[in-house]
């Protein structure tokens, strides 16, 4: 055996190990695509919102625009819905690239443990919701997006886990600075996803 | 200090043997069938080679019914863990030696 060989065959093990253990085929253009979504629904949102000379937020606790939450929430699950698919058809394909299953036992581990903290802050958000508090809204949905990022790092890139950092940060940022919500939800889901999946495609999906 | 290469392990001169330690040293357990996706090979060649692994003692079989689909779920022992990191610790001081010469 030539040292070659022998380096080979430990880069034949590293990669291996990572295969059989990490979802190595989350595409990072799909995460640039999702920031672009969720910009434009903060704009549509923004546009929504602020059209009038009352600003929603102050009216809100008072609860006169039911239709209006109806519709912000029409457009966070559009984003959400848009996001998820790009997301499938984007890694599927890196997946076939880098002969990974799609759905095989690392992405539904990726995706359990990715979905328990996911759901279980969209349910809460929702019962909130029914009760009035809408002001809990953003930092909500910032700071169980980046737990679900930490609990599912373990099982992808490990920079997910620096982006569910920054995730739950922002969100403890925005539940101090009530009324600022869209702001915080704009840089949350569009610009620090556009930045993050810049640099992983950069990184990984060559 | 020369180090021959009679000091590899015997059990992981085939290179799916030892892909298969690296799989398990990197997971606490895995599945047949994710096992033949991930190294892409054939039901009989995967299971010869897993057969000779646990003659070896260096992993240990755990079968268990999914509904009523068995589910044969492979784990490594710690004699195989020992196995696996002394096979690497060769392998790297195999290199150093050579770079030395």
């Amino acid at each position: 055996m030539e040292e070659k060989d022998i380096r080979n065959e430990l880069a034949s093990i590293r990669n291996i190990m990572e295969r059989s253990s990490k979802f190595i085929s989350l595409s990072g253009l799909s995460g640039i695509l999702a920031g672009i979504y969720a910009l434009i629904g903060a704009y549509l949102a923004y546009r929504l919102i602020y059209k009038g000379p009352i600003r929603i937020y102050d009216s809100l606790s008072v609860g006169t625009y039911p239709e209006t939450i109806t519709y912000l929430l029409i457009i966070a699950v559009a984003v959400l819905v848009a996001s998820l698919i790009t997301g499938f058809i984007l890694s599927s394909r890196q997946a076939k690239r880098k002969g990974q299953a799609i759905w095989g036992k690392i992405s539904q581990t990726l995706l359990f443990h990715m979905a328990t903290p996911l759901v279980t802050g969209g349910l809460l958000i929702l019962i909130l919701l029914s009760r009035g508090y809408y002001g809990i809204v953003t930092p909500s949905t910032l700071i169980f997006y980046g737990l679900s990022l930490i609990s599912a790092s373990n099982f992808t890139f490990s920079d997910v886990k620096y982006l569910g950092i920054l995730e739950i940060i922002l969100g403890l940022i925005a539940a101090c600075l009530p009324g600022y919500g869209l702001l915080f939800w704009a840089i949350g889901f569009g610009v620090l996803h556009i930045v993050y999946g810049s640099m992983m495609y950069l990184k990984y999906d060559k | 200090m020369k180090i021959a290469f009679d000091k590899l392990d015997k059990a992981f001169e085939n290179r799916v043997r030892l892909q298969i330690m690296s799989v398990l040293a990197a997971n606490d357990r895995y599945d047949f069938n994710s096992l033949k996706d991930l190294l892409n090979i054939t039901d009989g060649n995967l299971a010869s080679h897993l057969k000779a692994l646990e003659k070896e003692e260096y992993i240990v079989v755990h079968k268990s019914f999914l509904g009523r689909k068995p589910n044969t779920n492979y784990e490594a022992t710690a004699k195989g863990k020992q196995a696996f990191k002394d096979h690497l610790n060769t392998l790297e001081q195999l290199i150093k030696q050579q770079k030395l010469t």
